[in-house]
């Protein structure tokens, strides 16, 4: 028996990869159906030294991991729709201020507290523009367990090398799902280190001054350097400024930093889509029911074929606009009224050709739901 | 192999999910097969009928949920009530005759088993019909071995329970035999 294999719900594979990323500090307010991450912190996180707090709500949560964040080390929350409603404020705090941090939100039915104990997808949006003002951010998700491993680890390093709040966008279907994990062995992944600065004690430290390749070298807070965090608009030292120049070059250092290395950011599964005549997009536990059905299709001889998506902001336009002009039609198969079906409509040349799968019951959508507007689109009835 | 998905239900607090999550752990850690569990959740695990789906199958398993069952077990009225509709043409129904009436006629092969009376009668402890029940399940599906199980129970459960556990499932499986004429 292999000891590294494991049979656990996608909340402990979570869990299990944020300590393979070096997770030290938790602070987070347990909420259904994501408590299962804060309970298996409560329990882990002493035992290796580390720190677990349980806050008095989700505000407070976010703002304790990016206090932790800042004194230098790797610090996440995890909540669902309604507490990250609340996290949307110390969210922007956190892309403002450039400081690095996973959240992870288990999706529920939404709005308000919806359907605490059924899935959905509805806060891929929220996701992107919860909270106030221009900005850019990555969001990841994924539909299996080995993947909701990867991802999770994946946040961490995201976080560290472009100095932002990553959001692990799971849901209930994939977080309460029990299957098969194998734990990679410690280094089979690579780990992104905290940057630091290499100035010396006592000499001038810019906390806010980015090196040629973008990435700001951080000094843990409270340590060497004395400098200043703010959510105003801020110089080189993190002083606020309203000096046009200034505001000018941060809004642009916030989105390019992730925008222009989409690219690099961009993680996504393509299952038989080469020669695919009908492509699905997916993503979550979507993903699962949709690539059931082009598994189930090949083996009758349909050409049909998953683009699975697992970075979903910065969207993967490119990535999306090249599988979609490839085939007939494309179907967005999702659990919300059509949140990434909008984004692959802006990035496919032909969005008359996108349609959606969806279901917004809480139910898990099937892959005979998916089949049937497949049948529907081609004229075939259901 | 033929993919297996099995539905258990009962009503909360019978253990219903934990014989569901340890028929699919051990065939995933034993038997080196694929399995997925997933559970109802909400209100019905507080009391009515509470579910758990299982699918093991020796490919990869997408589609995590159970639409039609080819076996399904009901320890009450209620959750057979409920599910009974959900089983394969063919399948296999495997309930307790003392919790479960069969008042409707179902196209299944059914096993009707005194699980509950064997084990008030030989461990006086109820706790451990859901163990009973596994044992059933595992001697009628035969996908996992007996001792994967009992291997798993041991990892899982106090050291103090594990007779009375090994007892059960020991009788799930004399159960069946009884049933089968073997």
């Amino acid at each position: 028996m292999n000891k590294n294999i494991k049979f656990i719900q996608g909340n402990e594979v979570c869990v299990e990869a944020a300590l393979y990323a070096g997770l030290e500090f938790f602070a987070g307010y347990p909420i259904t159906p994501s408590t299962e991450i804060a309970e298996q912190m409560a329990s882990r996180l002493p035992r290796i030294g580390g720190k677990f707090l349980q806050m008095e709500d989700e505000i407070s949560s976010l703002c304790a991991i990016t206090g932790a964040s800042l004194t230098g080390h790797k610090a996440m929350t995890a909540t669902s729709g309604p507490g990250f409603s609340l996290m949307q404020e110390a969210l922007g705090y956190a892309v403002m201020a450039e400081i690095p941090c996973v959240i992870v939100n288990v999706m529920r039915g939404g709005p308000s507290t919806g359907l605490p104990t059924h899935a959905g997808q509805g806060d891929v949006n929220q996701a992107r523009y919860g909270t106030h003002g221009d900005h850019a951010i990555i969001a990841l998700t994924a539909s299996n367990h080995q993947d909701i491993f990867r991802m999770t680890v994946e946040a961490f390093n995201f976080a560290e090398t472009y100095r932002t709040p990553v959001i692990l966008l799971l849901d209930e279907a994939t977080g309460h799902l029990r299957e098969k994990i194998e734990i990679p062995e410690p280094g089979n992944i690579p780990l992104v280190k905290r940057l630091r600065t290499s100035v010396k004690s006592g000499i001038d430290y810019h906390p806010y001054l980015p090196r040629e390749d973008g990435r700001l070298p951080m000094s843990d807070f409270g340590d060497e350097h004395r400098y200043n965090v703010t959510g105003l608009y801020h110089d080189m030292w993190g002083f606020p400024s309203d000096n046009p120049k200034i505001v000018y070059g941060l809004i642009r250092h916030l989105v390019d930093k992730i925008e222009n290395n989409s690219h690099q950011i961009a993680r996504f599964r393509k299952h038989h889509v080469k020669d695919a005549d009908v492509l699905l997009i997916s993503y979550g536990a979507s993903a699962r029911s949709a690539l059931h059905l082009v598994e189930n299709r090949r083996s009758r001889g349909e050409k049909l074929g998953l683009l699975e998506l697992q970075t979903l902001w910065p969207f993967p336009v490119d990535i999306v606009r090249e599988a979609c002009n490839n085939v007939k039609f494309t179907v967005v198969v999702e659990m919300n009224m059509g949140q990434v079906l909008q984004q692959v409509r802006l990035a496919a040349d032909m969005p008359e050709k996108i349609f959606l799968a969806n279901r917004i019951d809480g139910e898990l959508i099937t892959p005979t739901d998916i089949r049937n507007i497949l049948r529907v689109i081609q004229g075939k009835g259901v | 192999m033929e993919k297996s998905r099995l539905l258990f239900s009962g009503s909360g607090g019978q253990g219903v999910i934990t014989a569901a999550i340890l028929m699919a752990e051990a065939a995933v850690r034993y038997e080196s097969l694929n399995a997925v569990q997933t559970q109802s959740y909400g209100a019905e695990a507080r009391g009515g009928a509470t579910r758990s789906d299982v699918i093991i199958w020796d490919k990869p398993i997408y589609f995590p949920r159970v639409t039609q069952a080819n076996v399904l077990i009901c320890l009450t009225q209620t959750a057979f009530n409920k599910y009974q509709e959900m089983i394969r043409p063919g399948g296999v129904l495997i309930t307790d005759s003392r919790l479960v009436k069969n008042s409707r006629k179902v196209d299944a092969r059914r096993i009707e088993l005194p699980l509950y009376e064997a084990v008030m009668d030989v461990i006086k402890n109820p706790v451990v019909l859901n163990i009973c029940m596994l044992g059933a399940v595992i001697a009628v599906t035969e996908l996992v071995r007996i001792e994967s199980i009992k291997s798993l129970i041991a990892k899982r459960f106090a050291e103090d329970f594990l007779e009375a556990n090994f007892t059960a499932v020991d009788l799930g499986v004399e159960l069946v035999r009884q049933h089968l004429g073997k």
